[in-house]
Formats: structure tokens, sequence, C-alpha cells
């Protein structure tokens, strides 16, 4: 960890300014996560600037629209606690708490959450080979461990997965990202947020440098009746996903009227597929006609030595979450034995 | 007043409060003036040789005040010998900053010196390294063809090779109508204590050391750095008085422990060096082991023959070892049995015991095919054990000194309800969960090490006894308290035991489940001795009322001696003193094991452990929810912290079977999930209902208070016990560990490896 200059941003302008200006500038939010990469020797910011000092962007507001917008300082506790979240948005509240642990929710931003950085393994070693930490290293991950790795969406230069819950549940939602940058503010829809890694996997997402994530909007449809976080890992809690699976119905008298599924832990993004989404329209809510979406949510999945497993557990996963959101009270947070 | 016995009381932990409120200091922690910081850089590539290390980026650097490398260390010893601590296997040590030679991933060849641990971590991020890598060998199983036998040498004695095989097992196993077949493996894990490894040395003048250390063995590491560095044993304090967990890791003297001594002597400073968490997975590890294992029975469900091989890894320059293969013929009479057991030796550094070393991976092993074999029989589990029960060792022909492990299965299998298990794989269901039960046996050695207690009456009139013994977080502090508060027959808050600090009378490391019994019974000793001694002064005191009073109608307590019949008879601890001419009254004492008594026996702890899982039916994730562990091992001194050793076995045990994963990347020759958020330890989420159940068994041949030690017991039986109940619920026996749920998913997946 190298020494730098600490300061701090007293507005979102302040913030985007000082970190234009310096090319080796980095914000700084909740700091679970650049903190850890920083003492890991995998990033070596010069000047940090630190977000939390801006009193703007730290609550919630109903939107014109009937939907709502989130303050991307929000702690993402404040979030999924948050009534209005608990009651309209119940999807996006469990994704978060099925999330790190309660220390970690409650330091980390809901801006920090987006560009959180990947778990892979090699990206994590400052001496592996790993295209998105130093591109053109090559990438250790394909021929080595992969079990938390990708099975949708990789590419030859990296199978890394992007590790949120709480993007899984944005993803569903169709929440937009609002940022200020610069050249003044932008609005990206959630889905072209994150990338795929293709030939530069370097790039996460497509914020460009200096723009701050300022809030999330979410539409004013929260799927509150019918919704279902499920998060398959290795261990009952603070472990990522394997598989994690987001799900939205709007039902009519048993059949689907609109539905979202987003996949989590499999792609180097929060994993959708509208066709699959059209496809359950106007189904019976049953297994079978969730089995279906999933075929199409997975179509072209490829696995891996450690991770071919995957696609059947996905598969099984978003028939399983299909079945838990026709009846919310069915799910168990966490892995309690049946009563 | 007569003090009640103290021994079986549950006590609570003396040092509790410290160790809640944070008051109490590790290893790292201690406040020193002038303080120096180490930081270790560690070799980037497995194997090969340092070209060129170039440090003057990092000398330049302001508040670094020295690098060391391999070429400008001191001169030191040479001699394996010098660097062989208590715990060396056979082989050569490992010397830190030796040579150019890179023998292992992770290996220390530098140390940064500065005035604090953030500039000396950053100034060895400026230490540029040039290799000429070479190719290595990490894999165990890429690597079998490379076993054979391991060296002899001292550590053979507390883990002798396999016996000589008895009857003919080919010819057994062939000609029996049931047999089985069984291949397990078992990756390495990680130690993962929670307090870190470090080191804070005190330069206190000339060749005068006094260091804070994390280790389980005081004098181990005081005798190991009187003879690396040349200085005499009487001027190296080592102290370790809170330990935050070893598990086997500190058995031995780690390399931080080396380089600080070094940098402190070199500099004439006092040093601190803190390892980071993924400093400490090349240092040591429980060594990945291959088993493969035949056992047959006849008709009636009588064991006919065992089999069991085992191929351990190790290092290039040790032969690390531990007990695998033989612990099934400890348990079962068979009259047939082949024990094998063997190395590979790998670019590694040197594996080390961990907790139920070779017990807790033999037994898996034994315990899974003994399942298979009572499926193959038709016999429901415990019944196969049972029937296959003997009260002797049938493996050395002898009585045991003590044997309460049918108590143990059958008190836990009535707590369990185990008669409830319908045997049919996957015929319990719950809603949407398969439900599976399983049991299985734990069996482990009963160590005493001869241990020397010091016992004082002090000038002040205090009851104080001595011994170097650390406390690494069992309690040992509290139970040796209780132990010599009943040995001098006095209450609990009448005497002080000191401990932790290499000044005291001699202790051996703290490991194989061994300090309770080996201090305890020191301190009988010592307690009994001085007991005498007071009496015998407080007789003499001129004018004594104790004259002619015999001495078991003496008790101790409230700082005097008194009649118990007549109370107002008595002499006050302070009128001995007085008496003594104002002098302590001291003795030390030796406890030690009763070898040749004892060679008529064989001596065990024992074990029985039945678990339930749920095991999704879709998803196929498996929950450990409700688990019962008996355990028979002697007098149980404090039956608090006794169930606190038990049940954070049971907890390890859920680890060791679906958790625990240290992920060798074979191209990379390293472990890569170095990091607590990776290696997998269970959480809240993963524990359920867990119950500890003591046997009464009373052992009064093993040692002056019938202990036998509780440490690694409850990690053997359990993880098979998991395994079985897997199987039971699913019918599909994993045979590697840990488990992957996801194995248990059909046959559906899509493989694709480019
Ligand atoms: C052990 C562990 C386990 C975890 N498990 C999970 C899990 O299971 N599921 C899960 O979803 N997450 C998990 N997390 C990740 C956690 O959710 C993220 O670390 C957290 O959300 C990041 O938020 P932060 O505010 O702390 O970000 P920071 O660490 O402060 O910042 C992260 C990055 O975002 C940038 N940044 C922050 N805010 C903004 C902004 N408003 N605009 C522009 N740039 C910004 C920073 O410059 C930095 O590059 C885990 C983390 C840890 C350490």
């Amino acid at each position: 960890m190298n020494n730098f200059t600490y300061q701090r941003a007293a507005t979102v302008a302040d913030a985007t300014a000082a970190v234009y200006a310096d090319a080796r500038a980095q914000f700084v939010a909740g700091g679970t996560n650049i903190i850890d990469l920083w003492k890991y020797n995998l990033t070596h910011p010069a000047r940090l600037v630190d977000l939390n000092s801006i009193p703007t962007h730290r609550g919630l507001d109903a939107t014109d629209y009937g939907g709502v917008l989130i303050g991307a300082f929000m702690t993402n506790a404040e979030t999924a606690y948050h009534p209005l979240i608990e009651q309209r948005y119940p999807l996006l509240s469990r994704a978060i708490l099925a999330g790190a642990s309660a220390q970690i929710r409650n330091m980390a931003t809901n801006g920090g959450n987006l560009l959180q950085r990947t778990r892979c393994y090699y990206f994590y070693d400052p001496c592996a080979p790993c295209n998105k930490r130093v591109p053109g290293s090559g990438c250790a991950a394909i021929k080595g461990r992969n079990r938390m790795h990708a099975i949708l969406g990789a590419s030859a230069e990296c199978i890394a997965v992007f590790p949120s819950d709480m993007c899984v549940a944005l993803a569903a939602l169709d929440a937009t990202v609002h940022v200020s940058g610069p050249s003044g503010p932008r609005s990206i829809a959630f889905q072209d947020f994150h990338r795929l890694p293709g030939k530069t996997p370097e790039q996460d997402n497509t914020l460009q440098r200096g723009e701050v994530i300022t809030s999330l909007e979410l539409p004013a449809e929260g799927f509150s009746q019918h919704y279902s976080y499920l998060k398959v890992r290795d261990r009952n809690s603070y472990a990522f996903a394997l598989v994690s699976v987001a799900t939205g119905l709007t039902l009519d008298n048993g059949t689907i009227k609109e539905a979202r599924i987003a996949l989590g832990g499999v792609a180097h993004k929060p994993w959708r597929v509208t066709e699959a989404e059209a496809f359950l329209h106007g189904k019976p809510a049953n297994e079978q006609a969730f089995a279906g979406a999933a075929d199409i949510l997975l179509r072209g999945a490829k696995g891996y030595k450690y991770n071919a497993f995957k696609i059947t557990l996905a598969k099984r996963a978003i028939i399983r979450n299909g079945m838990m959101a026709l009846n919310p009270d069915s799910q168990r947070p966490g892995a309690q034995p049946s009563a | 007043m007569t003090a009640t016995a103290s021994v079986g009381q549950p006590i609570n932990r003396l040092e509790g409060k410290l160790k809640v409120t944070g008051a109490a200091q590790y290893a790292g922690d201690y406040p020193v003036d002038g303080l120096l910081y180490g930081y270790v850089v560690n070799s980037t590539i497995t194997r090969g040789k340092i070209i060129n290390i170039e440090t003057r980026a990092a000398m330049t650097l302001d508040g670094v005040v020295e690098v060391f490398t391999h070429e400008n260390r001191p001169k030191l010893a040479w001699f394996d010998m010098q660097y062989a601590d208590m715990d060396a296997p056979p082989g050569s040590v490992f010397k830190p900053l030796h040579d150019a030679e890179v023998l292992f991933n992770g290996q220390p060849i530098a140390l940064v010196v500065a005035r604090d641990f953030e500039t000396a971590r950053y100034a060895a991020t400026l230490v540029k390294v040039l290799y000429q890598a070479e190719a290595f060998a990490a894999c165990l199983d890429d690597n079998l063809e490379k076993a054979r036998a391991p060296k002899i040498g001292m550590a053979s004695v507390l883990k002798p090779p396999p016996p000589k095989p008895t009857g003919n097992f080919e010819e057994a196993y062939n000609n029996s109508p049931v047999k089985v077949s069984v291949e397990i493996k078992h990756g390495a894990e990680h130690h993962n204590p929670l307090e870190l490894f470090a080191t804070t040395t005190l330069y206190e003048g000339e060749g005068k050391l006094t260091i804070y250390d994390k280790t389980q063995g005081t004098i181990n590491n005081q005798l190991f750095v009187a003879n690396v560095f040349g200085l005499h044993y009487k001027n190296v304090r080592v102290l370790a008085p809170f330990v935050g967990g070893g598990f086997g890791s500190g058995l031995r003297p780690q390399y931080q422990l080396f380089l600080c001594v070094l940098a402190a002597l070199q500099l004439k400073r006092s040093v601190r060096l803190t390892l980071d968490r993924q400093q400490m997975f090349p240092f040591c590890h429980r060594p990945q082991t291959i088993q493969r294992l035949k056992f047959s029975a006849d008709e009636n469900g009588r064991i006919t023959a065992l089999n069991h091989a085992a191929i351990g890894e190790t290092s290039q320059y040790e032969d690390y070892t531990e007990i695998v293969s033989d612990w099934s013929h400890r348990l079962y009479p068979a009259p047939n049995t082949l024990f094998e057991y063997k190395l590979v030796p790998l670019d590694v550094h040197t594996p080390i015991d961990m907790r139920a070393p070779g017990g807790s991976t033999g037994m898996h092993a034994i315990e899974c095919t003994l399942d298979e074999l009572a499926y193959a029989l038709n016999t429901d589990p415990l019944e196969l054990r049972l029937k296959n029960y003997s009260d002797l060792d049938p493996s050395k022909g002898k009585p045991f000194t003590s044997k309460e492990l049918k108590q143990c299965y059958l008190k836990a299998a009535e707590q369990f309800g185990w008669e409830k298990r319908n045997p049919i794989p996957g015929s319990m269901t719950r809603g949407n969960k398969l439900i599976g039960y399983g049991m299985a046996t734990g069996i482990w050695d009963a160590y005493q090490f001869p241990a020397r207690v010091e016992a004082i009456l002090t000038a002040e009139g205090k009851l104080i006894l001595n011994n170097a013994v650390t406390d690494i977080g069992t309690g040992t502090m509290t139970v040796m308290t209780q132990i010599a508060a009943d040995a001098l027959g006095v209450s609990l808050a009448d005497v002080t035991f000191q401990y932790g600090d290499s000044k005291h009378p001699f202790s051996m490391f703290q490991g194989g489940s061994a300090a309770t019994a080996s201090t305890g019974v020191g301190i009988v000793m010592a307690a009994k001795a001085l007991r005498k001694k007071i009496l015998e002064k407080a007789k003499r005191i001129p004018g004594s009322p104790l004259k002619g009073i015999a001495g078991d109608d003496l008790v101790f307590g409230d700082g005097k001696i008194a009649s118990r019949h007549d109370p107002s008879k008595y002499v006050s601890l302070g009128d001995v003193v007085a008496a003594n001419n104002g002098r302590p009254i001291k003795t030390t004492n030796m406890g030690k094991p009763h070898l040749v008594k004892l060679r008529k026996y064989s001596k065990a702890a024992h074990s029985a452990a039945f678990v339930e899982v749920e095991i999704d039916k879709d998803l196929k994730t498996i929950n450990v929810t409700r688990a019962v562990t008996a355990v028979a091992a002697g007098t149980i001194v404090n039956p608090k912290t006794a169930r606190s050793q038990i049940l954070g076995s049971m907890v390890w045990s859920i680890s060791k079977a679906l958790r625990e994963e240290s992920m060798l990347d074979e191209n990379l020759g390293k472990y890569i999930n170095p990091n607590l958020a990776e290696y997998h330890i269970p959480v809240h989420a993963d524990i359920h209902a867990l119950d500890v159940i003591f046997a009464d068994e009373k052992d009064e041949l093993i040692n002056e208070l019938g202990i036998k030690g509780v440490g690694e017991i409850g990690l053997v039986a359990m993880p098979a016990a998991i395994s079985n109940a897997v199987f039971h619920a699913t019918g599909k026996r994993l045979y590697k560990l840990p488990m992957h749920f996801n194995e248990l998913l059909e046959n559906e997946t899509v493989s694709d490896n480019p």
C-alpha cells in the first residue's frame, strides 16, 4: 500500500473534478472493496477522493413516475431495511441481504456495490496472469481453478464473473443508473452499465473517468406480490454466489403477465435474456414454464473443468426460484433446517 | 474451611474477561518504545533460483532501516541439527534466507525493516527479484509414482510406521463373501488460527533477548533461537501468555520468529514482525492424502480382512509423517491385516500437524469404508460396529486402560434417535429435502509427556505453580489452576498458575491433546511435595498448635493450615514463611508417564458421532442440521472448557467435510484462495443443533488424574458421519473432501474444457 493524498469532496462536482484531473485518483465510498484491493497490492491510487463528505444523494425519494430514486451514497443496509424498499421492492431488499455480512453491508454503499471488482482468485493474486488486472498478461482461470467462474458471455481473454447480489435484483427490476461527470449528468440503463469481457476485460462497465454514480432509479413496478431471490453458494452465508436468481412476476389468475429473471454468478454482468421473459408471457406459472425459460436463458452456456455443474444448477435454481416467487412466504432466508 | 473439589466443576475461564475486553495482549500487541517493524517478501515462483534481488529502491525510501536477503544476512548456524526443533521430522530443516534457492511458492526471501509497519509493507513491494524458474511438482495426484517409504528419525518415536502385516490379507479378502474397496482423497487444509503469526523481539543488550511469540511451545522456540543464533539459552526468554489458536501451526518455530530475531540481533534494536493472512498459507498445512482401503467380512458381519494404504505429501527436504493407515485395527479385530504408508515429496513447504493429524484423515476413510461394508452386509452401521467391538486393542492384543466406547455409541444413538433411521438411501424426506442419518467412530491416542512444575509458597504467603506450557485458547490455565487447587487442598482463589514463559520449568509444546495430562500430573507431584514441606515446617514451629495432629486431619485454605476437628488450632502461611526466615518455600517436581506399568496396556480416547443432514432434492445443497458426539476421555477436569473443545471440533468437522479447501493451482504451484473470504470455514448459518455427551469413564491406570485429553477426539468421528449421512440421504458417496454439493447433481452437465 503506497503513500497517497487524501481529500474530502464537498459536492459531486468537486469529486468529479478531482478525479478527472488526476489519472491516479480514485473515489472511496464504503471502502469495503477498494481498501482490500489496495492492501493486496492490486491498485495504487495516489489520491483518494472521499465521497462520504458529500451531503446529497444519501436518501430515498419517490419519482414522478411512481418509482423511486435511491441515493448512491446510502449504505446497502440503509437501503435494504428502508420501509419503502421492503414494501415495494422486496426483491431488492432480499438480494442485498443475501450479500456479504451485516458489518460489510453497514459500510458498503449502493454506488460502490455496482463497481465492486470480480472475486476471481487470479485477479486477486498480483503474481498470477490476469487480463483484467494486467491487459495482455493472459488468463490463469481458464485452465485453472474455475469453480466460481462464468458459464455465459465469457471470452478467451476472461471468464471472471461480476459478484454482486444487489445488482442481480437491480437488473431484474430494470433500474436506471444516474451518473454525473465532467461533461454533466447522464443516465445509463442497467443492462448497459456492466459489460461483457470481450477483448477488453479490464473494463468492467461503461462509466467514464471522473464520473460519479449519484443515484439508482427504479420504475413503478416492483413485483412486490411475486418475487424471490435465491442464492446458491458454498456456505450458508458470507460467500459469493455460485449461481443466484432474481425473479419477479405479475400474475393473472395463475397465468404469467410479466416476468423478469436475472442471473448472478454466471457471467461478467447480471444475466438477463428478454426472450426468456417473453416466453413466459401468458404461460401458466409452473415448473414446466420456468424450465422452458431456463433453457433460453442458458442458451450457449459453456462450462470449464470445475464449473460445468453451474449449467444444471442454474436451470434448477431458475425453476425453484420461479416456484418460490409464486409464494414469497415459502422462502427461508439463509439455510435454516426445515421446521 | 475445606475447599470443595474443583476438578469436575464447569469453571469459567479465569482469563475470559481479559480476552473479551481486549485487555489480553498477543505476540504482536505488546507496546515497546523505539520498536522497528518488519515485513516479509515472499517468493513468487515455486521452484528455481534468485538471480538478482534489487533492494535499492526499498532502502532509499524514507523510514527504511535495512533489507535483509540471503546476500547480506549474517553468518549463522550451518548444521541442520541446530535448526531442528523438538517437532522437526527427519530430513534437513528449511533455513530462511539461507541461499538463492527457492524451494516453495511464498518462501520468505527478504525482510524489510522500517520505522513503522506501513513503510515496511510498502517498501516490500519495491524489492524487485529476478528468478530463474524451474519445473516443479505440487499436486499429489499427478505424482503418485514418486511414492516411497518415509525416512525414520526422532519423530518416528511418536509416529511409528504402520505395523507388520498379519495373516494373509490377499487370500482372506478374495475368499470373503462380502468385500468393499474404496479410494478417498483429501485436499490440503490450512490452520488459519484467528491470531496472525507474529513475534515481538525485545533487544535487551548484547546477546540477550525477550521474545513475545505466537507459539505452542515456549521452550521449543527458546532452544531454537539459542541454537541458531549461538546465544546462551538463559539469555533467551520466550513468552506466549495468550495464544489466539494454534491447531498445530505453532508446534514448530515459524519463519517470522527466525527473521525477527535475526533483525533484532543485527540492528541491536527491538523489532516486531507480523505476517498477514496470505503469508500464513505457504508456511504449513495439513497434507494432501490419498487412501485406498479394502475391507471384507463373513456372512455374519465379522470382519475378516483389513487393508489400508495411504499416500501423503511432504516437502523435498523433510519427511513429515502422520499415523493414517493403522487405526482400523485398533478398533476392529481382524485376522488378516495389511497397512501401508508412503510419502510423495513435492515442491511445497513441509506440512505440519493439524488438529487430529492423521487420525481425522485416516478415520474418515475407515469409517466411510465401514459404512459401505454395512450396506454390503445389509446391516445397520451401528450394529456392525457393535458386532466387531473389542475390549482389547486388537492390534496389540492388550487391554485398554479404559474404553467406554460402547457407552458412547449407546448414549449418543439414543439421544440422536438413531432407531428412527430407515436404512434405505433416499427413503427419508421432509418437504423438498432428503434426510440422511450417518454415524461413525472416533479414536485418538492418550499421550502424556514429561513436565516439570515448580510449586512455591512465596514470601508473601501466596501459593504459585509454574510451568512453561502455553494456553492456546483451550482453557489450559483454568484447568491447571483447578488441578492445583485440588492437589493443594485449597480453593481456586488461593492458588495461581503461571505459564506461557520459557523461564518456567520444562513443558513440551502443546499438542497431541497431551497438555492437561502432562502438566496436570506435574502439578499434582509438585503440589503434593509443597504441601508436605509446608506441613512439616508448620509442625516444627516452636509451640506449634499443630504438633501431634495427623496429616490427614489438616486442611489448607484461607491462607492457613488448620485442624479439621478443631479449627481454632491453626498456623498461618505467613507464620510458616516467617519460620523459614522469611524465605519462600519451593519445590520442583517432575510428572511423567508410567511407561513400565503402561506397557501392558493400550491407551486411547474414543468417541461416537451421529449426524443428520438435509439435502435439497433439486439443488443438492447440504446442511448439517443435527449432530451428537459422545466422548470417552477419562476424567473431564472442566466440563465447560471440555465441551467447548468438542463443540469446536464438531464445527470443524462440518468445515472439514463440507467447507474448508486449500485450492491448489497445479499450474502455478500455489494455493490460490489464501484469505478468509475464499477459504471457507463455517459461519453461524452453517451451524445448527450440536450436542456433546461425556461418557462416564474412570481410568485409574493411565495417570494420577485419569486424564486422556479432549483437544482432538471431537474431530475424528464426525467428518465420516457427515459423509455417511450424505450417502444415506442420496445413495451417492462422495470420495473427496471437502464434499462439493454439486457432485450430487445428476450428470446433465456439458463439460467443455479447452
Ligand atoms: C468479504 C466480503 C464479502 C462480500 N460478499 C459479498 C456478497 O456476497 N455479495 C455482494 O454483492 N457483495 C459482497 N461483497 C462486496 C461488497 O458488497 C462491496 O465491497 C461493496 O458493495 C462496495 O461498496 P463500497 O461503498 O464499500 O465501495 P468502495 O470500496 O468504497 O469502492 C469500490 C469502487 O467503487 C468506486 N466508487 C464507489 N462509490 C462510487 C460512486 N458513487 N461513483 C463512482 N465510483 C464509486 C471506488 O472508487 C472504487 O473503485 C463482499 C465484500 C467483502 C469484503
